[in-house]
């Protein structure tokens, strides 16, 4: 009997994605990291300048948790969409994986687990650059890729469930229209969600993003977040729940046909 | 283990909605067989295969895999299978090789065992020089061949097959065809679904004929050719065929035991081809071209599933 084993399917998916990502890493290195660094120097700096300190800190320090945690949405986001429905559609490749041990919630938890390494790295990236410019203020900015990781899961599988769920990839360009680009504007990444007017705040506060970037930056600043942590925590949890419940059933019912 | 059959089915039914894919069959295949479903497109050979790979579940009926419930021990009989789809499922972002690994991974081979499997593989199925290029610029025959050698990584008791050699030129098949016997005389049961006779006479000991979700016969190649059809086939063609086909039919009754008319020839089934090429002189009738030929499983498939075009 040569099955052994040694490896866990949910790992083995991981791996897969890991294989793949070495002969793409050079792609996403501009988006996940130069990218986000980019926009620091010119908002953050540039911006920066003319709008001077908010909530008491300057303007740079301000925009970083908020660019770290939307760094890590645009990742979770962008990695959930295409690619999964092309593994279903064009390559198939959950279609092999079905005909091995490997189940629907492997599938799901390889890539998830995937995407939180590609976002650790990338998050910690950042952070060593921010370093260099005196942009964080407590040590607690350590706990940062922590959040931005439970933020990854809560965005990543209800993503990865729609993407599962479709037919057809332009679905996806109404995903980043009303869904991705309103929430990095509106949920606290560039100014504070106080500034809007009582009628747009909800929409922020739905966000999983808003939550992440109140998390991130409390840390990074040693300040108190908006609402206790355990809010913050708990409902980037529940989305990251059931997404995972809801990716595991689309995936299912998707490789049933 | 050894006398108990590798696949059992009973009463077996697949249905999409309203649509009947699979219309209740009953089926045993045995270790180191080699196993056909033959059958036009839409026969339900597809969907069978699909229930025996565990990733289609039965609407009802008993199925057992390697003496396992097909639906309660999904993960541990697929652990044990390697499928070759229809539609090749390859990850044409990493090369030949990482392939295979990546697949035998899925299993829970170890990093070391995958290697040393893929790279055997590729030796069997003649692609090493390939292993460390991409997927993509493979030929369909080469494609072919990775998918097999990846359906065989886990060393399987069973490998199933779903028209392994559709769409590729004759070289590739003959190449394709002789991998597989080898696999055969290794003692790896196979099953596999084909519309081409051929392959199924080349590869298969015991085949069944698919026909509207049901199984309309079933035998060994040789058994199936001498209960549906005749040892000879005599193909007559007349001058001016088409206009006057059922009058020619008719003047060549009796010469066999049974006539076919064609558009551009009869067939004729007899049990002694030149017997009844002396009974056609004897009649006087001038044929343009007369041929006595073996009966083939296509004269079986034919005879068994009409000559109406399924699509």
């Amino acid at each position: 009997m040569a099955v052994t084993h040694g490896v866990h399917p949910t790992v083995a998916v991981l791996e897969r994605h890991l294989t793949l990502y070495r002969r793409l890493w050079q792609a996403s290195v501009f988006s996940s990291f130069v990218l986000p660094v980019l926009f620091l120097l010119s908002i953050g700096i540039g911006v920066g300048g003319y709008v001077g300190r908010v909530q008491g800190v300057d303007y740079l320090s301000w925009i970083v948790p908020g660019v770290l945690a939307s760094t890590a949405f645009q990742i979770a986001v962008g990695e959930s969409t295409y690619s999964v429905l092309g593994d279903f559609k064009w390559v198939r490749a959950y279609h092999a994986m079905r005909a091995t041990p490997v189940g629907p919630a492997d599938m799901v938890r390889g890539q998830l687990l995937y995407l939180v390494l590609r976002v650790t790295i990338a998050v910690v990236a950042f952070l060593v650059v921010v370093v260099f410019f005196g942009g964080l203020h407590s040590p607690w900015a350590l706990v940062t890729p922590l959040v931005c990781a439970v933020l990854t899961v809560s965005v990543s599988a209800p993503v990865m469930a729609f993407a599962a769920t479709i037919d057809h990839d332009s679905y996806f360009s109404l995903l980043f229209r009303f869904v991705v680009i309103p929430s990095t504007l509106f949920a606290g990444v560039f100014f504070p969600v106080e500034q809007l007017t009582a009628v747009l705040r909800p929409l922020a506060y739905a966000s999983p993003l808003w939550h992440a970037v109140e998390l991130c930056r409390a840390a990074t600043l040693g300040t108190a977040p908006s609402w206790p942590v355990a809010v913050h925590a708990g409902y980037l949890l529940a989305w990251a729940a059931a997404g995972f419940f809801l990716a595991v059933r689309a995936f299912r019912r998707r490789l049933e046909d | 283990m050894a006398d108990q059959p590798l696949i059992y089915a009973r009463g077996l039914v697949k249905r999409f909605g309203k649509f009947t894919a699979v219309d209740g069959i009953d089926l045993e295949v045995a270790p180191g067989e080699a196993f056909g479903f033959l059958g036009p497109n839409g026969a339900g050979k597809s969907s069978t295969m699909r229930m025996i790979g565990c990733v289609s579940t039965p609407t009802s009926g008993e199925l057992r895999i390697l003496g396992m419930d097909a639906v309660r021990d999904g993960p541990s009989i697929r652990a044990r299978l390697g499928v070759c789809p229809q539609l090749d499922n390859l990850d044409p972002d990493l090369t030949v090789r990482e392939n295979l690994v990546t697949y035998a991974r899925y299993f829970g081979l170890s990093r070391a065992e995958s290697r040393r499997r893929a790279d055997e593989l590729l030796e069997f199925v003649q692609l090493a020089e390939r292993a460390g290029g991409k997927v993509e610029p493979l030929s369909g025959g080469m494609k072919r061949r990775l998918t097999i050698a990846r359906a065989m990584v886990n060393d399987p008791d069973l490998v199933l097959l779903d028209e392994p050699t559709t769409g590729l030129d004759p070289q590739a098949r003959h190449l394709l065809w002789e991998r597989l016997f080898r696999l055969k005389q290794r003692g790896v049961t196979l099953v596999l679904t084909t519309h081409y006779m051929d392959e199924a006479e080349q590869l298969c000991d015991r085949l069944v004929v698919m026909d509207g979700g049901r199984i309309v016969a079933e035998g060994s190649p040789r058994s199936l050719i001498e209960t549906y059809s005749t040892p000879e086939v005599v193909e007559v063609r007349f001058p001016g065929m088409s206009e006057s086909g059922a009058r020619h039919a008719a003047a060549l009754e009796g010469v066999g035991k049974r006539v076919d008319p064609l558009p551009d020839r009869v067939l004729v089934y007899v049990d002694d081809g030149d017997a009844a090429l002396a009974e056609i002189q004897r009649r006087g009738l001038e044929p343009s071209s007369v041929l006595v030929r073996r009966s083939t499983l296509e004269d079986v498939f034919l005879h068994l599933t009409g000559r109406t075009l399924v699509d």
